[in-house]
């Protein structure tokens, strides 16, 4: 079952549709629900290894569904922690849950100041009425 | 740019709540649910698709046969009225041009269905050749096109079975239907012709009947996972018919456009091969990867019912037998796959 729209208001966002939920030094990173309803239903998710260090608006890894490949783009920099090997194993955990269960790759934030330049849920709505 | 075309039930799609995307000129449903439960409801019930942006060709006249045999791959005299054939329209190198499927409506009359987004080249490619004693003309205005497709197909519409590719007229909820048994999808069913006028009303009474509506995305899918090749990806002027596996439907011993040729490749065996093939890794092969050892993916996506990532790819003739590993280069990562018999899906899956 595909999820209702929703966009938690504890997240910060990114404008390219992707969600980090900060916790200390680490942040749990994912896509939002307008990102995953615009692709459908995910059957591959490619991730980053662990260990790998990621960077700021660039891509971390895809998401595909039937018809395209999408990059995700990391809202903040940092080394990969944890990958979340249930979507490896079903991707389509992100469309039935994609703040909680469908969560994607877990960081250590190398650059604490980056999350100022996230955007708050106003933020991310604004965006999405210009989408 | 011009203005996208649509069909004459994108009101209906659109109340649907179907995604429209453009599609070879048109804006068309890509799906309606999600492509997956489209293609499975294909698979195990029935799925009705709008493939009305589809061109229809009239060739009619005492010359009618003379120029489709002149240039269609297939030997037309095998028609008799209420016959239907798979055909290529191939340039001077045996390319395909379009594919096409050609109606034979009477003794001097066919109606030949053509891509979208070919039709406009093959009514020229046609007219520019016409016959004294033949006459061309684009009707695909006129008409609309549902494709009826799965096992189930036949029994909601109340249609006994019939052999296919044979066509017969019919009245379905009290709408005149060319009933075509013809599809794309791997399963029993139909094409059903109607006047453009009538199609609402025909969509509404398959819908009724509990028919459910699919987007052009599982079409995809669906023609994939069975390899019928879809022209602009697996085929094209650029790819000769016998490498791009079609030999079947070229009547090598006719003469017809690029005959000549085709006999030539047939004889001295093609350099490359279009073919089937599964990953047996985790990756989804998508069109234009590069093969390892040479070769190109031409289409590709995850299958719905195999749940693996499926393709078809030109390879080397030498790389072309089933069981040969293929390495794809997916975005700089290779990633393995083999090469398959056609088709990739059977009913055994279900």
């Amino acid at each position: 079952m595909a999820a209702s729209e929703s966009y938690p208001d504890d997240l910060l966002y990114h404008p390219e549709h992707d969600w980090a939920r900060i916790d200390g030094d680490e942040a749990v990173l994912g896509i939002t629900w307008y990102a995953q309803d615009s692709l459908g239903e995910l059957v591959h998710f490619e991730p980053p290894s662990v260990g790998a260090t990621v960077t700021k608006d660039e891509s971390y890894g895809e998401v595909e569904s039937v018809k395209a490949v999408s990059d995700l783009i990391c809202p903040l920099s940092g080394e990969v922690l944890e990958v979340n090997e249930k979507v490896v194993d079903a991707p389509e955990t992100v469309n039935e849950d994609p703040y909680g269960d469908g969560w994607l790759i877990r960081i250590r934030m190398t650059n604490a100041a980056e999350r100022d330049q996230l955007l708050a849920l106003d933020g991310y709505r604004t965006v999405l009425d210009e989408a | 740019m011009q203005p996208l075309r649509r069909t004459p039930l994108f009101d209906q799609h659109v109340a649907l709540g179907a995604r429209m995307v453009p599609f070879a000129g048109w804006e068309m449903p890509v799906q309606y649910e999600g492509v997956i439960p489209e293609h499975k409801t294909v698979r195990r019930d029935a799925g009705v698709f709008d493939v009305s942006h589809m061109g229809e060709i009239e060739v009619e006249g005492p010359t009618a046969r003379d120029l489709l045999q002149s240039t269609l791959s297939n030997d037309v005299d095998r028609l008799e009225p209420g016959d239907a054939q798979y055909t290529l329209l191939t340039n001077e190198d045996g390319g395909i041009v379009d594919d096409l499927i050609v109606y034979r409506l009477d003794a001097h009359r066919y109606l030949i269905v053509a891509n979208a987004s070919n039709t406009d080249a093959v009514h020229a490619w046609l007219k520019e050749r016409e016959l004294r004693g033949s006459d061309v003309r684009d009707v695909s205005d006129q008409y609309a096109l549902l494709a009826v497709q799965g096992p189930r197909a036949l029994a909601r519409l109340d249609l006994e079975p019939a052999k296919a590719f044979t066509w017969s007229m019919a009245e379905l909820d009290g709408v005149e239907v060319m009933v075509n048994r013809t599809g794309y999808t791997g399963e029993e069913g139909v094409e059903l012709m109607c006047m453009a006028d009538d199609a609402p009303e025909l969509w509404s009474a398959v819908l009724a009947r509990g028919v459910v509506p699919c987007g052009l995305g599982a079409r995809d899918t669906l023609r994939l996972e069975v390899c019928y090749p879809l022209h602009g990806n697996d085929i094209g002027p650029q790819w000769d018919a016998i490498s791009s596996g079609l030999g079947w439907a070229c009547a090598l011993d006719t003469e017809f456009t690029g005959a000549e040729r085709l006999r030539a490749v047939k004889a001295a065996g093609p350099e490359q091969k279009l073919v089937p093939f599964a990953m047996t890794e985790k990756a989804i092969p998508r069109q234009g990867m590069p093969v390892e050892g040479g070769g190109e993916v031409t289409s590709g996506t995850m299958s719905p019912m195999l749940e693996v990532g499926i393709g078809m790819a030109y390879v080397p003739a030498g790389a072309a037998a089933p069981g040969t590993e293929l390495v794809v280069d997916v975005r700089g990562k290779p990633r393995r796959a083999e090469v398959k018999k056609k088709p990739l899906y059977s009913k055994e899956h279900r």
